[in-house]
């Protein structure tokens, strides 16, 4: 038990939650983390689907990782990475058909999701199963955090609501309060994460350009 | 061909694949630094993305749509393998043929066909037509017919790269300005992504 949980996996899983987070610190897979944040419950859907596809992706490439010709290692993981995603994209269609239709394509491009790509790239080519399992859930857990921290800003102020359930009373609408409709749109999307970029970069100066 | 006139400009300013439906955001952010490499790429995508979309389309409705082989059998699952396969497929056949019959195209174009295999823009242009197929005739964003996948094609490939080079223009001059330092770098670009995706938004007000 200690072995699975030495400092090296230990740090597998952790770093990527805040210090080298995938979205704002590697600059990886933006735009699902953008265009599927004016809501929060299909944030945490695709934040929970790609968590799953990228810490079982990590583990089937890491598996075959020696058996992987290098000149086509690229189209071997992206076959494998699109049967995980069309089973994740069967599943959501079958059981919560709603939030499906809601991610429409983003869904389907997890497939082009560069946090895949990268982690496949940069740690499961080279890493055990069982390490490469802890960086795929690492990753996905540090990109949900921001979808998620990203879709409750934008739904509360947005519209006022959280999950879909009203949390802003009426009293203050009646009193004159407006949701700010602007926090619905693209932009918006892209102001936060500057935010949440500088709020990070402003605590650890190591990050600063 | 009004219908394939408005598709086109459509996809250019009000669907643009940056401003609107964030795809390509990786390349995007990455290859932005200077406006040369910013066009070499912008062509780039334009170039696959009018290749691939048209060849998706045709195997959407031939073969994996409803009724498209067998009466009664519905392959569109299969959608995603098929797609991505066709699209590194070709990436990597466009990547074979520049370099044999244009040597000067590949110095500038090489290093960023791998790049694309991956872009979201133009695996995100045939899911969308994969959407679009079957959408009402009167729905401006409607793929019809196989000219209209070549206009959403042309459309989105060309709003693609003129995003990115508006950008790298913006950013080069952005050098010489003085930025608080946590925003420097990746922060300030986010921010001026988002003043741009504002500009782009008075264009969705255009009734075509």
């Amino acid at each position: 038990m200690a072995e699975l949980f030495s400092k090296k996996n230990k740090e597998a899983l952790n770093t990527p939650l805040l210090k080298n987070n995938p979205v704002t610190v590697q600059v990886l897979g933006i735009c699902s983390a953008l265009a599927v944040t004016s809501k929060l419950e299909p944030a945490i859907v695709m934040g929970l689907s790609v968590t799953i596809i990228v810490s079982m992706a990590n583990v089937i490439i890491s598996l075959i990782r020696n058996t992987i010709p290098n000149r086509i290692r690229i189209i071997i993981q992206l076959v494998v990475v699109a049967a995980l995603v069309t089973m994740v994209s069967e599943v959501l269609k079958a059981f919560a058909y709603d939030v499906s239709v809601q991610l429409s394509v983003y869904i389907g491009l997890i497939i082009t999701n560069c946090i895949l790509m990268g982690r496949l790239e940069a740690f499961a080519m080279q890493n055990g199963p069982w390490a490469s399992f802890l960086d795929g859930i690492g990753n996905g857990v540090g990109y949900a955090a921001i979808l998620v921290i990203v879709a409750i800003v934008r739904e509360l102020f947005g519209s006022g609501a959280l999950l879909g359930i009203q949390v802003i009373p009426q009293a203050l609408y009646d009193a004159g309060y407006i949701n700010n409709g602007l926090m619905l749109m693209a932009p918006m999307a892209f102001f936060l994460i500057a935010c949440i970029i500088w709020v990070q970069r402003a605590k650890d100066k190591s990050l600063q350009e | 061909m009004e219908h394939f006139i408005s598709l086109f400009v459509r996809s250019i300013f009000v669907d643009n694949m940056i401003f609107a439906f964030f795809l390509g955001m990786c390349s995007y952010l990455a290859v932005s630094k200077s406006v040369k490499t910013a066009i070499g790429l912008g062509i780039a995508v334009t170039f696959v993305q009018v290749i691939t979309l048209p060849v998706n389309y045709l195997l959407q409705t031939k073969v994996l749509g409803p009724d498209a082989i067998i009466e009664g059998v519905d392959l569109s699952f299969l959608a995603f393998i098929l797609f991505i396969a066709v699209i590194a497929g070709i990436v990597q056949l466009v990547e074979m043929i520049v370099e044999r019959f244009s040597p000067t195209l590949y110095a500038s174009l090489g290093i960023f066909l791998p790049l694309i295999a991956v872009n979201c823009a133009i695996m995100g242009g045939s899911l969308f037509m994969q959407q679009r197929i079957n959408m009402d005739a009167s729905n401006s964003q409607a793929i019809l017919n196989f000219w209209d996948s070549v206009a959403f094609a042309l459309g989105s490939g060309f709003g693609w790269a003129l995003a990115i080079i508006l950008f790298a223009a913006v950013r080069e001059k952005m050098e010489y300005s003085i930025v608080p330092k946590p925003l420097r770098g990746l922060g300030i670009a986010f921010i001026t992504v988002g003043l741009m995706a504002l500009a782009f938004m008075c264009f969705s007000g255009i009734k075509m």
